[in-house]
């Protein structure tokens, strides 16, 4: 019985660590009023990336970088787009996306059914080895520690620092920070490549450590997730991460409920992230007010400078 | 800094937005270019390849045709809903269900003659892109719940709710364990429009549908306050717009015929049920709509071009052995260069070489 506990958690652990990074990546992104619903092409450009560097050079940590970085680059292209060409930001992601979808695809013909080993877990010989809780907390990948990392720097970022305080002033409203003197344009670049670096770094553990391989569109609807996840969290960074773990029970919930002696087909048990993203939509924005005391007030609005 | 500047314009400029297209579509070609380039292929050959050498047979034509079918009727009805600020992305759900109401009936009414089973299965196709848009309606008008998110989630639902239904109770009893439903009985297919070809007589709703939109949008008093809607909301609050009911409307408008491009796919080229009845025709429609610049005359030519670029990524993958991935990354282009041309519609470029002063004395 605890051998399957500890495997269930371990698979929550795994399935909640990419919705972590591509959540709070977000989470920055529309504190700064920015709304980027490319989420899911930057995760799939991190993940075919990262699998590519990986192979190529045969080292993981230059892997994860790559990862980061095309999740970067894509941001870039959103960024120009939307803080540059003032273009309207849900198409424009929405474009991103797609675009995402396809180049990740065509790049990534030449790696498929390619194996790679996967992401070398931590052993600390003593700790690692204790029952149940040494796998736990002492025998994971490096990107699930620094999921962990990134929280603790987000939420420092967002509620204790100078400079979140900047980034959230600009996303209630930019018109008001401009006055003061902030550069709406460098806060909001800032955002946004921040979100492209962890949405790729989900990506990255996609395709280095969940199922360490590439498969076209393997993201399977997570960008969406983590959008929701957001919404979700009411703009909190402590509630997201507790969303995206609790997505992750959900996720692998197909996996072992059949285990169970639960006889229902396997496309019902898929069904149920989708399913419970929309739940949880509903019961957080039928409270209007609790969106809108949490929502950034300029969130996917255009800012144009004036004198 | 850049020696260019954008300098807004008073207002919008109509004939600039008649023009972007084009220009996306001129980028768009010259980023294939690149591209192929980048890829170690003759970019010419290849721009030939994807673009002219579908077009060059009869058979390539009906097939350019019976493409732009789908991504005519559903980005219609996706325009009306971006109209009127309603942002419904997941056509691709709704197309799904269409084809398992509409397939349904054929299978229900297998081995059956009759006039009248074709304009059901149409019918409950229809029916069934409606009830799944309802979903986001229901919850965007009651709850306020994100439109974008609910129908894009229903669409991963739709696939598997298909998925399952092909790997289980529809599947062909005599079909060797294949997931797919039998082959629909000859009642339950569309006639062919041209001979020998696999284009059938349903495109030819899709110039009725953009007549119809066009009447619509333009001569009702429903289609003129979803565009004050879209425009100025506020305005449509003062105006005493029922808001919910817009809402409703775009959404039904676009889950409807969504449902009647997955039934007329089911019942015309697919001929049964199987898991993959659409290569993201819910998806390409969203850029048809926009580089129709959400005017139904203007998406019945971006349907054209839209099916062309997966005409043209099958001659690439049949030709040149390149990956069918090309069309997506084609359509996701086509789209960032049209919303990056669009700032041409509310804002000119000014050359500020020489000095800050030019832009002063114009004032």
């Amino acid at each position: 019985m605890l051998d399957t506990t500890l495997a269930i958690l371990l698979t929550v652990v795994a399935a909640a660590t990419p919705l972590v990074f591509a959540a709070l990546g977000e989470l920055i992104t529309e504190k700064s009023g920015v709304l980027n619903l490319g989420v899911e092409g930057m995760m799939l450009m991190g993940a075919i990336a990262a699998f590519a560097v990986g192979i190529s050079t045969g080292s993981s940590m230059l892997a994860i970088l790559g990862g980061a970085a095309a999740g970067m680059a894509m941001a870039a292209l959103f960024a120009l787009m939307v803080l540059g060409l003032l273009s309207n930001q849900v198409a424009t992601g929405l474009a991103l996306t797609i675009f995402g979808v396809g180049l990740s695809a065509l790049v990534g013909k030449g790696f498929v059914g390619t194996p790679l080993p996967a992401l070398d877990k931590l052993d600390i010989p003593g700790l690692t080895d204790l029952p149940f809780v040494g796998p736990l907390l002492f025998g994971q990948d490096f990107l699930v520690y620094l999921s962990f990392v990134m929280l603790v720097v987000v939420a420092w970022f967002l509620g204790k620092s100078r400079a979140g305080l900047i980034l959230r002033a600009v996303g209630e409203s930019h018109d008001a920070a401009h006055a003061i003197g902030y550069s709406v344009m460098k806060v909001r670049l800032l955002a946004i490549l921040f979100g492209g670096a962890m949405s790729g770094l989900g990506g990255a553990y996609l395709s280095l450590a969940y199922t360490p391989m590439w498969v076209e569109n393997m993201t399977a609807g997570r960008g969406w997730i983590a959008l929701a996840l957001v919404v979700f969290g009411t703009w909190r960074p402590l509630r997201a991460f507790a969303g995206a773990y609790l997505f992750g029970g959900v996720t692998i919930l197909q996996l072992h409920a059949q285990g169970f002696g639960f006889n229902v087909p396997a496309q019902f048990w898929s069904m149920l992230p989708y399913l419970a993203t929309i739940v949880v939509l509903v019961m957080i924005s039928r409270d209007q007010t609790l969106v809108r005391l949490n929502a950034p007030a300029c969130l996917g609005k255009v800012f144009v400078k004036t004198k | 800094m850049l020696p260019i500047k954008l300098e807004p314009r008073g207002e919008s400029a109509r004939t600039v937005a008649y023009f972007t297209p084009l220009l996306a579509v001129i980028l768009t070609m010259i980023g294939g270019f690149v591209l192929f380039a980048l890829m170690g292929q003759d970019p010419l050959e290849a721009l030939y390849v994807f673009f002219i050498s579908p077009l060059t047979s009869y058979y390539g034509f009906s097939e350019l045709l019976l493409k732009a079918t789908p991504l005519g009727l559903i980005a219609v009805g996706l325009s009306i809903g971006f109209r009127a600020n309603v942002w419904n992305i997941g056509a691709e759900g709704q197309l799904t269900l269409g084809a398992i109401f509409g397939g349904g009936m054929a299978l229900a009414f297998y081995e059956m003659d009759g006039f009248w089973i074709l304009p059901v299965m149409l019918i409950a196709g229809v029916l069934g892109g409606m009830v799944w848009a309802a979903i986001p309606a229901f919850l965007k008008t009651r709850f306020n719940t994100n439109e974008i998110l609910t129908s894009l989630m229903l669409t991963y639902v739709a696939t598997l709710l298909l998925s399952f239904l092909v790997h289980g109770p529809w599947r062909d009893p005599d079909g060797f364990n294949f997931p797919e439903s039998r082959l629909f009985w000859d009642s339950a297919l569309l006639p062919a429009l041209l001979e020998g070809t696999r284009l059938h007589v349903g495109s030819l709703l899709v110039p009725l549908v953009v007549a119809v939109a066009w009447v619509f949008l333009n001569r009702s008093f429903v289609g003129f306050q979803i565009k004050v809607m879209g425009l100025t909301p506020a305005a449509a609050g003062y105006a005493g717009f029922n808001q919910k009911r817009l809402t409703w409307l775009a959404l039904m408008i676009g889950g409807g015929l969504a449902g009647l491009a997955g039934v007329l796919e089911v019942a015309g080229p697919i001929g049964q049920l199987n898991p993959t009845i659409s290569p993201g025709y819910g998806f390409t429609a969203i850029i048809v709509a926009f580089l129709g610049r959400l005017h139904p005359v203007g998406i019945f030519f971006a349907a054209l071009l839209m099916a062309l670029s997966y005409l043209g990524g099958e001659a690439m993958q049949i030709q040149m052995g390149l990956p069918l991935a090309v069309t997506g990354v084609f359509q996701g282009m086509i789209l960032f260069f049209l919303l990056a041309s669009d700032v041409l519609i509310r804002y000119r470029l000014r050359f500020t070489m020489n000095s800050a002063k030019a832009g002063q004395e114009s004032v």
